[in-house]
């Protein structure tokens, strides 16, 4: 390559670096610009620790908060488990040739839209658990969409936790086979503190995609604004809430406090992304 | 050798729908002679969007329009009411629907004109197996704001109510909140979702569940509830004996002109207006 298309190279490339970092501070600043009315005004904090309730002038988002943190939590707690088993089973515990379909197989997933999942989840499963538990009364509930978010967040984890297991020095592999440890032996002993970076990045990546999916908490928790009180409640999460409230009156008070509600996902979003630069720098530095 | 067969039965079935379109076909060019004619010749987009009532006769006087003139293609989308005004205001979409009449503030700030082609009943309804089939009104606001929680206290089996409502940019909930509950109050733990559409189908899967829907919406898979003795159903409504009504708007920003004008006469004329009979709501001509 000669010196100059080295250098248009450098250029584009950097251009459009520039424009991704730029528009994700422009948004940043698009928030803080328009929900400044609210955060200036030291409205922002009591919005955080208030019910929702425009008939009475009171817009804070606390339902939201709890409805996001306990889907999210719990949707995790789900897809933990089915990650980490499916990474042992494609890492070592089974047959090459079923690892390498599973591991197609979880790639497709990631692509199916989050709408499929809510769909599926409004006719397959929210019937079940409505049958299953009656004071779930219409099935729409936390407990229905953390079990169908897990599925989204799945793939995820299991990409980063394969990740994770993947970059164990093989010397230590070779070491423990050398020593005689049979396959649940390697993994148990040498992959699984080995690769527990990888492991915290994917439950915290998964996490971060638990809490910004909409559409599978819109269609399928119920929706309703009060602090759930149980996992068969119906609840509200921050992007629903989001979702729900942007087609209301544009001049509403309601409207304009879904600035600062997207603000708060936008830092809770920023604190998982720095959580895991954070392991990873650690990881580097090791 | 299925497949054969099965092509074949394809092939006859395909030759038999085209004839019956054709046959339509010339019995609706014979019977329609009017505003869709209006059409011909011309070509671009109507953009739509707004109330999710409106939705079904948009549909099939899209459909009208577009298979007699091909050179014209209308899109339609939900949102409800309150996108609806916002965004035609806004120069986003041509028509903005909304299921109830846009407010002396917003009419004002996007200097909107207002097309009333329908009215529509905004009934509630439960789960067909559900026994109780009337309600007051009285009643009716102690289900929404969570006094009645049972509905063994209206005369219905031991099981919990499962109350379902629309979001603020509803023009359905609008009406049903002003006209049915007297503005009353909504119990917080009330299930949210986002169209006619969604209410009817949360409504036909969860057999406890109250919520309303537009009385063109209404179908077996719903159980319309009579209140305070009157059923929710078209006569009903167009006798105005059901007061919880509405009319369904088409709104525009400032006079409408070209194809958005057209569309607009067409619902309003015999052919538009036959749809919106078909469709189950009352007519305005």
């Amino acid at each position: 390559m000669t010196r100059a298309t080295q250098k248009a190279a450098r250029i584009v490339f950097f251009l459009s670096a520039a424009a991704s970092a730029m528009a994700a501070a422009l948004v940043f600043g698009f928030l803080l610009v328009f929900g400044f009315p609210l955060i200036g005004g030291g409205e922002f904090f009591s919005l955080l620790t208030r019910p929702w309730s425009p008939g009475q002038g009171l817009y804070g988002f606390l339902p939201m908060i709890t409805g996001t943190a306990a889907i999210s939590f719990l949707s995790i707690v789900f897809a933990f488990p089915l990650s980490l088993g499916t990474v042992c089973f494609m890492g070592g515990l089974g047959p090459a040739r079923i690892s390498r379909l599973v591991d197609g197989f979880v790639r497709f997933m990631t692509g199916i839209p989050t709408v499929i999942y809510g769909f599926l989840g409004i006719f397959l499963l929210v019937p079940v658990v409505r049958t299953l538990f009656t004071s779930a009364g219409s099935g729409m509930c936390i407990l229905s969409a953390s079990l169908m978010l897990s599925l989204l967040v799945s793939p995820t984890m299991i990409i980063f936790f394969k990740d994770g297991f993947d970059s164990v020095d093989f010397r230590y592999i070779q070491a423990a086979d050398a020593l005689g440890a049979d396959s649940v032996q390697r993994l148990i002993y040498v992959i699984l503190p080995e690769a527990w970076p990888g492991i915290v990045t994917g439950v915290i990546m998964g996490l971060g995609r638990a809490m910004g999916d909409t559409l599978i908490a819109l269609m399928i928790a119920g929706n309703a604004v009060h602090v759930p009180g149980s996992i068969l409640d119906s609840a509200r999460t921050l992007t629903s809430h989001i979702a729900l409230v942007s087609a209301s009156d544009y001049e509403s008070l309601a409207f304009k406090s879904i600035f600062a509600c997207g603000l708060t996902l936008y830092v809770l979003n920023a604190l998982a992304v720095i959580a895991v630069r954070r392991l990873d720098g650690k990881r580097g530095q090791a | 050798m299925f497949g054969r067969i099965r092509t074949g039965i394809i092939k006859k079935m395909g030759i038999a729908a085209i004839s019956l379109l054709t046959v339509a076909a010339l019995f609706l060019g014979a019977a329609q002679a009017g505003a869709i004619d209006q059409f011909s010749g011309l070509k671009g987009d109507i953009r739509i969007s707004g109330g999710t009532a409106h939705i079904p006769v948009m549909k099939e006087a899209a459909k009208q329009i577009m298979s007699a003139n091909p050179e014209i293609s209308i899109s339609i989308a939900g949102g409800g009411s309150g996108v609806g005004i916002k965004q035609v205001g806004e120069g986003i979409v041509d028509i903005g629907n909304s299921g109830r009449a846009p407010s002396e503030a917003e009419k004002e700030k996007y200097g909107l004109k207002l097309f009333k082609w329908a009215i529509d009943g905004v009934g509630v309804a439960v789960n067909p197996g559900n026994p109780v089939t009337a309600l007051t009104k009285a009643q009716l606001k102690d289900i929404y704001s969570g006094k009645i929680t049972n509905w063994k206290d209206l005369g219905g089996s031991d099981a919990p109510i499962t109350v379902y409502t629309r979001d603020a940019s509803s023009g359905t909930r609008a009406v049903f909140w002003k006209k049915a509950l007297g503005k009353g109050d909504i119990v917080s733990s009330a299930n949210f979702v986002v169209s006619n559409g969604a209410m009817k189908t949360a409504i036909a899967n969860d057999p406890n569940a109250i919520g309303y829907v537009s009385v063109g919406h209404m179908d077996v898979s719903v159980a319309g509830v009579s209140l305070d003795g009157v059923s929710p159903a078209i006569e009903t409504v167009k006798s105005g004996e059901y007061t919880v009504a509405r009319g369904l708007y088409s709104n525009t920003k400032g006079d409408p002109s070209g194809l958005t004008k057209l569309f607009i006469a067409y619902l309003l004329s015999p052919e538009g207006q036959q749809i919106v009979v078909q469709k189950g709501f009352v007519p305005v001509n």
